[in-house]
Parts: C-alpha cells; structure tokens; sequence
C-alpha cells in the first residue's frame, strides 16, 4: 500500500469505526481530527489506539503520543509508514 | 428545617472486611485489600490488581443461605444490607421467611418493628453491573446458539432483579428501587431514602449499593486506559489510575420517631446531600469540577455548613488523573487555602463502582462516632501539597462533627453527602 | 404534579404527530419496533454518531417535550429504565466474547450505562441539575414519578424533566422469548418524556394525583391501595372513568389484573395499551402518554375502547406483571 492509499483508507476506517458522518472525500488529510476539525475527543482517541492495533498492527509506544500521532490523517498515515512491522515494507 | 434523618444501622463487604467491624479494623491497621485476581476468571488476572471480595460464589452463597444461581452482586448487597437492618436493631414479624412469625400465626403483628412502633421500610439499592457477573458466563454458549446457555444465568440480569432478590430475602416489601448512576448511584440511593423519610413515605430506608467485579467492567475499564497495573495512588501526583472493587455498603436511615422507638442513642444524622451534573463529557471530569464543586456546596447550604465546619473529606479519589485533578480542583474553588482533612479509602478497597458511596457511608459514619480518620494509602507527592492536609496514617482523636463523602460517576453524575454528629 | 408537555416515540405514529394515533394500527408479528423519527433535525449530527437506538428515542422525546414546555434548563431530570443500553451492552459483551478480552474499544461500554440517556440530555442543555436513574423492573418509570413528585413538594415551581426509555435488541428479544414473554403478543419498546411542574402550564395535558408501587401484593392489599389513592383525592371507584390497563386478554400476566379489573373496576371501560405499545417493562409511560393525551384533546382515538366512557376526568393506568409487580397512578383532567 503506498502512501496515498494509505491516505484513503485510513479516512474509510475512521469513517467506519467512529461512525462519523461525513464522506472520505470531505476529509482533508492535513486538517485537524480533533476539536475544531472533525470533532473528535478523547474517547476517540482511545479508538484510534485500537484501529492502528487491529488494521496496521501498529502499537503506540505510549499513551501520551497520542495528540501528536492523532493531529490528522496525515500523521497518521506518516507514523504508520515509519512504524511498519519489517515484514510488512 | 427539614427532620433530622438518623443513621440507625452499617452493613460492609469489601475487600478490607466481610463486616463492617473488619473494615473498619482494616482501615485502622492500614491494610489494603487490592492484590491479584483470585476469584474473576479473566485474561487480565495478571496484569491488574483488585480488590475482590476474599470469597468464592459458593462460599457467598452460604453465609446467604441461599440455594440456586445468584449474581455475587446479589449476595454481597443482601450480606451488607442484612447486617445493617440487625445493627439497626429492628425486628420483623410474620415474615414468610420468618420461623417464629409463621408459628406465631395470624394473630400477631405483620411487618418490621422498632421497639413497639409498626414501621413502614424500603429498600433503596443501587447497581451499575446488576447480574453481569452471570451474564458474562451465559454469552459465550447463546453466541454459539440463541437456544443455548442457562436462563438460570441470566434471570438476575437487570439490575432491578438484584434488589428484588434482597429485598425478598430481607422481608422488605413497602417500597423497593434501584438506582443506577454509575459511580454515583449509592449515594444517589442514601440520597433518596432521606427525602422518602423526609417526606413522609418511609419511617425507615435500608440505602446503599452493590456491586460485584465482573469482566465486563474490567474490560471496560481498560478500554479507557485508566486501569493500574499497580496498586493505585488517589491523589497523588504520579497517580496512574484506578483498581477495580467489589464489595457493598448499606445504611439504615430512620425517621425521628423511629430514632426514638428503637431506644439507641442517635449520634449521627445525614444533614446535607446534593445531586448534580456535570454536563461536560460521558466520561471525562470538567478541569473546572463543575458537578463536583455543585454537589458539595449544594450538599453543605443544605446542611447550614460554612467551609471551616467540615473536618474531613472522604475523597471519590478514584487515582485517575482526571478525577482527582477535578476534584481536588472543585475541593480548591470552595475551602481555598483552609482545606479540611481528607483520604481516599478506595486505595484500601479499590473503586467499587455503584456500591462505593454506601461503603464510604458507613466508613464515615464510624469516623464520626469514634473520631478517628482513616488514611489513604501510598501518597508519595500528594495532590494537595499543603502540609497536613491528607490523611496519610491512621489518626485518633480527631475533632471533627461534619463530613462530606463525595462519590462522582460517568454521565456527569456527581453526588455529595453530608454526615453530622449530633 | 401536572404533565405540562409529553412526547413519545412508539411502535405507532406518535412522536410529534399533527393527530392524535389517528392511523393506529394493531401490533402483528412477534416484534413491534418503534418508528423512529429523522433525528438530524433534532440532536445536533456530531453528537448522534455515538447514540444507539435507545439513547436517540431518549434524547428526541425528551428534547421534543421541552420544546413544548419552552424549557431549556429543567431543574431535574429523572429516567427509568428497566434494561438500560442493551444494545451497547451487548456489542461490548459479543465483542468481549469473540476478542477473548482483548482489543475492545470504550465507545459501546461507556455508552452502555444506565444512565447514559439522562446523562446524555444533561450533556446537550449544559443543565447542571438533579440528575437520576431508575432502574427497577416494572416499577422503573414509576420510581421516576414518585421521585418527580417529591422534587416537585421540596422545590415548588420546579420544571422537570421525568421519563423512560428501553429497547429491543435482537439478544433481548432472543432471551426474553425463551422465557415465555411474548407467546401472546409481540415485544415491544419505546421511549416517553414528560415536562411537569406543581401548576398546570396553559397547554397542560393532565394532572397526575397519585401513583402507587406493590410488589407481590395479596388481593387485600391491592384493595387497600386502590382505596387509598381514592380517598386521598376524594375519589369513589365509580367516578373512574377509564383504565389504561397494561393487561393483554389471555395474556400469561391476566390473573394477575383480576383484582382491579375484574373485581373492583369491573365496570369501567379499559383501553388495553400494550396492544399499541407491545410489551415492555416500562410501558406504563406510554400508557401515561396515552391516557394524558385523551384527557388533554377529551378524545379516544377511534376503535382504541369497545364502549368510550362519556365523561373523561379521571383515568387511572394499571400496570401488573408476572414477577409480581403492580402500579397505580391516578390521572385527573385539568
């Protein structure tokens, strides 16, 4: 999966596992996830642990880089492309 | 003025004690009741301490006396509760459940007795996981097969089953509820019985809460990464979370009256309460402690209390960041710099969710009659740095008449109580 | 007490409806579900992706009833449920099954409690206030009125907000069915909301003058209740003009009714509700609903009575169950 890929199917997880209801293409990959973009809070963000865990096998290290793996899709996209499982890349 | 509403019994199971007495020599020596799962069979028994109930199901069962599929939810209210209508010292008559009423036969007095007064009781519970306990063994087997799995384990499932099953087994009858506030819901419960009493519609209200350990909040619990994989540290500040309890606590409320009829001395008096919300977040505690800061002031204009009369705070103190930080903060906005002493006892019983109002009750009742506080355990740096303001050891002769026992839970529900002597 | 606004969302056509269970229809199949309505107009879209069935039915009627009542901020909000979130109860406990306790997400759990519709409404109006759940059975809603009325004596003037919700879950339904409860007549769900207050407000529905609680009663006790909410507001059994009755004829819970209904309101025209609402354990809100609603418009909704009662003031909603439960609560017109 390139980046890009990633990109679209990270929106269509989130979409789906928080029940949002907007459309992937209504999502700017740069924009904020939380507070004044989409919305999100902190139970959210408890979700998102477990969607990097259950579709990228990707465990944060800890709790607390949260805010800063979270701030879009594309730090997501860009935390999970550096913290790929070897066999994975 | 409202009447005065007595504190007339005290009923505990938890961790530290199966009795009240135990509890109490527990919280007086110091010793915590969390440590390894023993008895929930879960995946996690390693991974986070507790604070069970030292007991199986089929022991609990016993001292019930009970036969068949009960929740442990069940058993320990009725355990608790029973022990509070007997320190209460009321008598029932002609309960079918009663040897000696049913021998008297029909010619004498039907119903609970203070002394030589006919009272009118209720039993006001309070659950958050009701018979989860056994719904959780019923699922895997009706996921396999809708035809599948004991009903047996799923009869006690609402929460209103479990109050129904004590109330019968008790022989209270005039009015039963339950109340389910989250972690709020026994004070709820206290709260409840006392207007019910106040108004007119009780004499007497058997109030508290019960709440067994199950998987299902364990696992809930951790979703929301709050859970310690240590023992927990209220108010503290390198506090890392909470540890599950289970346990019950129950109060017997009693009208003036009834005060009088039972003979005792009345010492104690529920003299404030107050219910509100935080309305700020499902889980979350505002930064501000909106519904905190409410419940407590709410609690102590009803009481005619200033500040400087509270001498102790029995703490929610859960030992998850958020709480405490809000707490401690609403604690600041109304006492200042004067705090009044305060602990949290869940660092000996873990948090037992809907029961640990009604468990903080009669911990506080006993503070009262004996003047003594009970420490919370493990404060390395504590919350509140000012010296001599967090009960760190157990201390004796403490001159204190009021306290308030704050118990706060999801959905915003933060619940205050104030206990006085008299 | 008064009931100065009501809202309910039902099996039937009854949340914000311009007629009064016109086009009511009979209950067929063994599972009546509510008829929900489009809910973005009334809870905000960012905060309805969370909210199961039960929590929307909740949150729209209780939001609808306020509407009515021009109430932004009630001084209380009282909930009864027997069941509570049974949908997220169950996705966390499926969820918890088949992920062996590992990798389970907070949403349905925290979701779950039985407080979340009441806290959930706190949540929307920013209201601070009194705040509670009940959750005993049959007697949940009734619980939360009897908390209503005892708010309302310490706190005269008061607005509250009192109701009930439950659901029907594909697991709930399962279960129940297994335990005989719908062999009669289909299950039911629902949600209600009532705005009341020590006066009655220009639009006033009805005055609610009593509600009573028994559980396991003997026959005399059930006569002596009767009685008792009678004579406190100076009633006689004929002065009855209707029973809401949660009885369904040949239903497993009949004998139970045989007391009130067949002995000491023999006579009295009834309106079965379950027929409208299924069966439920907090079905005497809808029942309420319905009974505040005649006496409001003075109108039975076409073929709802066999024999409509003439004059309509006072009503009483009669509730008896297999575990033993019983309620009584007494409607007056305004």
């Amino acid at each position: 999966m390139n980046r890009e890929q990633l990109v679209e199917d990270l929106k269509q997880q989130i979409i789906e596992q928080l029940n949002l209801q907007v459309k992937p293409e209504e999502i700017v990959a740069g924009d904020p996830l939380f507070n004044e973009g989409l919305g999100l809070d902190s139970i959210d963000a408890l979700e998102l642990i477990v969607l990097m865990q259950q579709k990228y096998r990707i465990k944060l290290a800890n709790a607390e880089e949260g805010p800063k793996v979270f701030q879009s899709i594309d730090t997501m996209a860009d935390y999970i492309i550096a913290h790929q499982p070897a066999a994975n890349k | 003025m409202a009447a005065p509403v007595y504190i007339a019994g005290l009923g505990a199971v938890s961790a530290i004690g199966d009795n009240v007495q135990e509890n109490i020599s527990s919280l007086k020596e110091g010793r915590a009741g969390l440590g390894p799962v023993r008895y929930l069979r879960t995946r996690h028994a390693e991974m986070f301490p507790v604070g069970e109930v030292k007991a199986t199901n089929e022991e609990l069962a016993i001292r019930c006396g009970w036969t068949g599929t009960n929740s442990r939810t069940a058993m320990l209210g009725y355990l608790a509760a029973k022990e509070a209508l007997e320190d209460a010292g009321l008598s029932l008559h002609g309960h079918a459940g009663d040897e000696a009423g049913r021998s008297a036969g029909s010619g004498m007095t039907e119903g609970w007795m203070a002394g030589e007064l006919a009272c009118r009781v209720g039993l006001i519970s309070a659950t958050s996981v009701g018979g989860m306990d056994l719904t959780e063994d019923f699922f895997p087997a009706f996921m396999a097969n809708p035809k599948a799995g004991k009903l047996s384990q799923v009869y006690q499932h609402e929460c209103g089953a479990i109050t129904e099953k004590m109330a019968l087994e008790l022989g209270v009858s005039d009015f039963v509820t339950t109340i389910s506030t989250a972690c709020s819901s026994s004070a709820n419960a206290i709260m409840m019985g006392a207007r019910m009493i106040r108004s007119g519609l009780l004499d007497v209200v058997v109030a508290g809460g019960t709440d067994a350990l199950s998987r299902f909040t364990l696992n809930g619990f951790n979703t929301l990464m709050i859970l310690d994989s240590q023992l927990c540290q209220p108010f503290d500040k390198g506090r890392r979370g909470l540890n599950l309890g289970e346990g019950a606590g129950f109060v017997v409320l009693v009208s003036e009256q009834v005060a009088k009829a039972l003979g005792q001395s009345m010492d104690v008096v529920l003299s404030g309460y107050c219910n509100a919300n935080d309305a700020h977040h499902q889980t979350a505690s505002s930064p501000e402690g909106i519904g905190s800061y409410t419940a407590m002031k709410g609690a102590m204009k009803m009481a005619g209390l200033e500040p400087a009369e509270i001498g102790y705070i029995n703490l929610h103190g859960t030992g998850t960041q958020n709480n405490d930080a809000s707490e401690s903060t609403a604690i600041q906005r109304i006492f200042g710099d004067a705090y009044p002493r305060m602990s949290s006892t869940k660092s000996f019983t873990g948090h037992t969710l809907a029961a640990c109002g009604g468990i903080e009750a009669v911990y506080t009742v006993v503070s009262l009659r004996q003047q003594c506080l009970f420490p919370g355990l493990r404060i390395e740096v504590p919350v509140i740095d000012k010296p001599g303001v967090m009960v760190q050891v157990f201390e004796e002769d403490a001159d204190i008449r009021h306290i308030i026992s704050n118990s706060f839970g999801f959905g915003g529900n933060c619940s205050s109580l104030i206990f006085s002597l008299v | 007490m008064y009931i100065n606004a009501a809202s309910a969302i039902s099996p039937q056509l009854s949340f914000r409806q311009a007629s009064f269970l016109q086009d009511w229809r009979l209950l067929t199949g063994h599972r009546a579900a509510c008829v929900e309505p489009a809910y973005a107009d009334i809870i905000e879209p960012k905060l309805i992706r969370r909210m199961s069935r039960i929590i929307r039915m909740g949150v729209a009627t209780a939001m609808d009833t306020l509407q009515q009542a021009g109430c932004t901020n009630p001084d209380a909000i009282i909930t009864g449920t027997a069941y509570g979130c049974l949908e997220d109860t169950g996705i966390f406990l499926k969820r918890m099954v088949e992920n062996q306790e590992e990798m389970l997400t907070p949403t349905a759990f925290i979701q779950s409690t039985h407080n979340t519709v009441g806290a959930q409404v706190a949540l929307l109006l920013k209201c601070h206030s009194y705040n509670n759940t009940f959750v005993q059975r049959s007697h949940s809603f009734e619980s939360s009125l009897l908390d209503a009325d005892m708010f309302l004596k310490e706190n005269p003037g008061a607005k509250i907000l009192v109701g009930a919700a439950d659901e029907l879950t594909d697991y709930s339904y399962t279960i129940l069915e297994r335990f005989g409860l719908f062999r009669s007549h289909p299950a039911g769900e629902g949600a209600c909301y009532f705005v009341v207050g020590s006066e009655p407000d220009a639009g006033a529905f009805a005055r609610v003058n009593g509600v009573r609680t028994l559980f396991r009663p003997t026959p005399g006790k059930l006569e002596d209740a009767l009685a008792a909410l009678l004579a406190e507001n100076g009633l006689f059994a004929g002065e009855i003009d209707l029973v809401l009755s949660g009885n369904l004829p040949g239903a497993a819970a009949a004998r139970q009714y045989e007391v009130i209904e067949n002995q000491l309101l023999a006579s009295v025209p009834k309106i079965y509700f379950k027929l409208l609402c299924g069966e439920y354990p907090t079905a005497t809100s809808f029942g309420t609903w319905l009974g505040a609603t005649i006496l409001k418009s003075q109108a039975i909704p076409a073929g709802l009575c066999d024999a409509p009662p003439t004059l309509m003031r006072h009503f009483l909603v009669y509730l008896a169950d297999t575990a033993g439960y019983h309620s009584l609560t007494l409607l007056t017109k305004c």
